[in-house]
């Protein structure tokens, strides 16, 4: 871990004084807050709204709230939202255009006015999901201006994990538990027989201010190697792996394995796994006109790989079978996604497998596709 | 201003069905004035008694068909139509009258008739693309408000309407709901049903119930076993199935497999519903996963 430009210790009440101090700032806190029997994102009014003594139990498939017997607040993994419904949000005016009475069009872009957010709670595989969102959709030529606008100076602080779910697969991705950057303020969770505390560390100017306004005391041996072992022990206790090869070759050579008919017949190609990643990033555009076609307006809307019509060309759909958008999806997040962005687009934060209603797993497929290479493999070399 | 008027001719025209699709165009109260302006509505016995004469140019059809006489009309009002547009389960899929497809009618008509033999019914209630060509098929029991006026409106304007034919996952993950079956174990018919409705009942924590029929891509024999993950019997799987699409292909042939999986030895000519057996055979699944 790089030695950290300022850090302290502050107990459990520091985060409504965190909360208060970006409030103050003039920016709407999102965190993590129960809802519906999950631990979903919203705006928070109190830090008391946090998950306080809450976890989850997660499989592929299946996601269940439980209670946890001590008090930490950010000990769950990924829920079923991201923090692309705020800086990507699922639908945006583009612009508009009316035609006048002596026929002159007029077109207008949309440029809206979307808050100054802080995330409050940020985990270092979503951390770096926001960094590859940021390479694909303001890091080229072409800028997401709708994007733009929301992250140019969204404050971020991350909470380094110390409770990775069963489906959890960051240290395979190099995205996590702990935090390497990219943060403004980087806390982590204890809660032993000293207290329930958090060891909190700067990683900007802006993160330094705040910091400077909290009620923390200096930052004490004991709390600090606490926080560290949990990082590290949470390292060794990924749910998932990825095969150790490297999946971009792996991708390549494996597009015409029979796996992909295997799963083809699982998949429902109902597109909750895109949906929920907190990369993948696609839109289609709706252009709406009212009655009178004197107004128009274009919209653009999340779409995903799974959607016959992605691939809506002349002449019909490309991709029409199950078989060829489950590969277009798997392919592209950990194979294509490389020469495309200069990154993986999988930071293994588990969601795809959590919430797929029919528990397909991006791991074991990448496992059993890497099996059959394998095989084919040896058995080449076997019969040379 | 010339004294002719140009704006397009519509007409609604009802066959067996609730009126409930029909009355959604009547429910579009502050855009009905304005539609009005744009079209000249020659003919909806729901709104008016006045018969306009046709050719139309945009017919909407609510209602399947279910009797030798609605069949010959029907092809009377593709005649006299430029555009015609199916609206609802009824008019898309059959409707929930298309249960009489797994039963004896005659059957039926002698429980419900005191003298059945003046009543002319059709064995089968068969959706309009069934019987005549078809240019646009809007979903739902009943449709949803905005998607019709979509529908008009983009009709007007020359474009394709703005209608997914995807799951209802997708409208559900967009408007952030947590998922039924994943976080409650909730049975929910979402991942192989239309879109249309916005994902309503997720969002109030009931799971969908197909009301839209299939989605454009299906896989029925891989989504069966989630339902029965979550609780529910064979016997419920066919119900769920059989309700206001009971007849659109996909959901049929999964019930009808189910059903007849279902079926005890001894129940003779009787399915897993306790009606008798299926009036239509149980046609392979068509699995969109096969390259076209
Ligand atoms: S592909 Fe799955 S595990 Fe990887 S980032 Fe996306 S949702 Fe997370
Ligand atoms: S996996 Fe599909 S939805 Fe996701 S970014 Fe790639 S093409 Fe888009
Ligand atoms: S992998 Fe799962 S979540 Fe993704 S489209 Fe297929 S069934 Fe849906
Ligand atoms: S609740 Fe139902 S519609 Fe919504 S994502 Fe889950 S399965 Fe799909």
């Amino acid at each position: 871990m790089t030695e950290p430009t300022r850090q302290a210790v502050m107990g459990p009440d520091g985060l409504e004084a965190l909360r208060q101090a970006l409030v103050r700032r003039g920016r709407t806190v999102v965190g993590p807050t129960v809802r519906d029997d999950a631990i979903v994102l919203a705006e928070l009014t109190s830090a008391s709204e946090l998950p306080f003594g809450w976890g989850v139990e997660v499989e592929a498939g299946r996601y269940r709230l439980r209670r946890r017997s001590d008090r930490m607040a950010f000990a769950h993994s990924a829920g079923p939202q991201s923090w692309k419904k705020y800086l990507h949000p699922e639908r945006v005016r583009q612009w508009t255009a009316d035609r006048g009475p002596d026929g002159t069009l007029t077109v207008r872009e949309e440029v809206d006015r979307p808050p100054a957010y802080a995330f409050l709670g940020v985990r270092p595989c979503d951390l770096s999901a926001i960094a590859v969102q940021d390479r694909v959709l303001v890091g080229g030529p072409h800028r997401d201006e709708a994007y733009r606008r929301r992250r140019t100076g969204a404050f971020l602080v991350v909470v380094e994990c110390v409770e990775p779910g069963a489906t959890c697969f960051c240290v395979s991705m190099g995205t996590g538990p702990a935090v390497h950057g990219g943060h403004d303020l980087a806390l982590t969770e204890v809660d032993d027989e000293r207290g329930h505390r958090f060891w909190v560390r700067a990683g900007s100017e802006a993160g330094a201010e705040v910091l400077a306004e909290l009620p923390v005391r200096p930052a004490d041996p004991t709390t600090v190697a606490r926080a560290e072992e949990a990082v590290t022990r949470a390292a060794g206790r990924m749910g998932r792996t990825m095969p150790p090869v490297d999946l971009r070759d792996l991708m390549r050579d494996t597009l015409e394995a029979e796996r992909w008919n295997d799963v083809a017949a699982r998949c429902l190609t109902c597109g909750n796994c895109t949906m929920v990643c907190p990369t993948c990033y696609c839109t289609t555009t709706e252009d709406v006109t009212d009655l009178t076609g004197e107004h128009a307006e274009r919209w653009r809307r999340w779409d995903v790989c799974y959607d016959l019509d992605f691939t809506h060309m002349h002449g019909g759909t490309v991709r029409r079978s199950g078989l060829s958008r489950y590969r277009q999806w798997l392919t592209h997040k950990i194979g294509t996604w490389h020469d495309q962005f200069g990154s993986s687009g999988c930071v293994g934060c588990g969601r795809c497998i959590v919430w797929c209603p029919v528990a397909i797993d991006i791991t074991e497929e990448a496992h059993a596709l890497h099996a059959e290479a394998s095989g084919r493999d040896a058995e080449g070399a076997g019969a040379s | 201003m010339s004294g002719v008027d140009r704006r397009p001719t519509m007409a609604v025209w009802k066959f067996a069905s609730c009126d409930g699709c029909q009355l959604t165009l009547l429910d579009c109260e502050d855009e009905l004035l304005p539609l009005a302006d744009q079209v000249r509505i020659s003919y909806f016995l729901e709104a008016t008694s006045a018969a306009g004469p046709g050719p139309y140019d945009l017919s909407l059809v609510d209602g399947s068909i279910t009797t030798p006489a609605d069949a010959e009309r029907i092809r009377h009002i593709r005649d006299v139509s430029r555009y015609l547009v199916t609206i609802g389960a009824c008019a898309t899929a059959g409707g929930i009258q298309a249960l009489r497809n797994f039963a004896d009618v005659a059957e039926f008509r002698a429980a419900v008739y005191a003298s059945p033999e003046y009543v002319e019914t059709l064995a089968d209630s068969t959706a309009i693309s069934l019987n005549v060509p078809v240019d646009f098929e809007l979903r739902g029991c009943p449709v949803d408000r905005g998607q019709l006026l979509e529908v008009i409106t983009a009709h007007l304007a020359g474009r394709r309407p703005d209608i997914s034919d995807h799951s209802v996952c997708f409208p559900c993950k967009r408007r952030g709901t947590v998922c039924l079956p994943v976080a409650k174990g909730v049975p929910c018919l979402g991942p192989v049903t239309h879109d249309g409705c916005g994902a309503l009942c997720p969002a109030y924590g009931r799971g969908c119930y197909g009301c839209f029929g299939p989605s454009g891509s299906t896989n029925l024999p891989a989504f069966v076993p989630l339902l029965r993950r979550d609780g529910m019997s064979g016997l419920d799987v066919v119900r769920v199935l059989r309700t206001f699409n009971t007849a659109a292909p996909e959901f049929a042939a999964a019930s009808s497999a189910l059903a007849e999986a279902e079926r005890p030895p001894e129940a003779g000519q009787r399915d897993a519903t306790g009606e008798p057996g299926p009036g239509q055979d149980g046609a392979a699944p068509r699995h969109r996963w096969e390259d076209e």
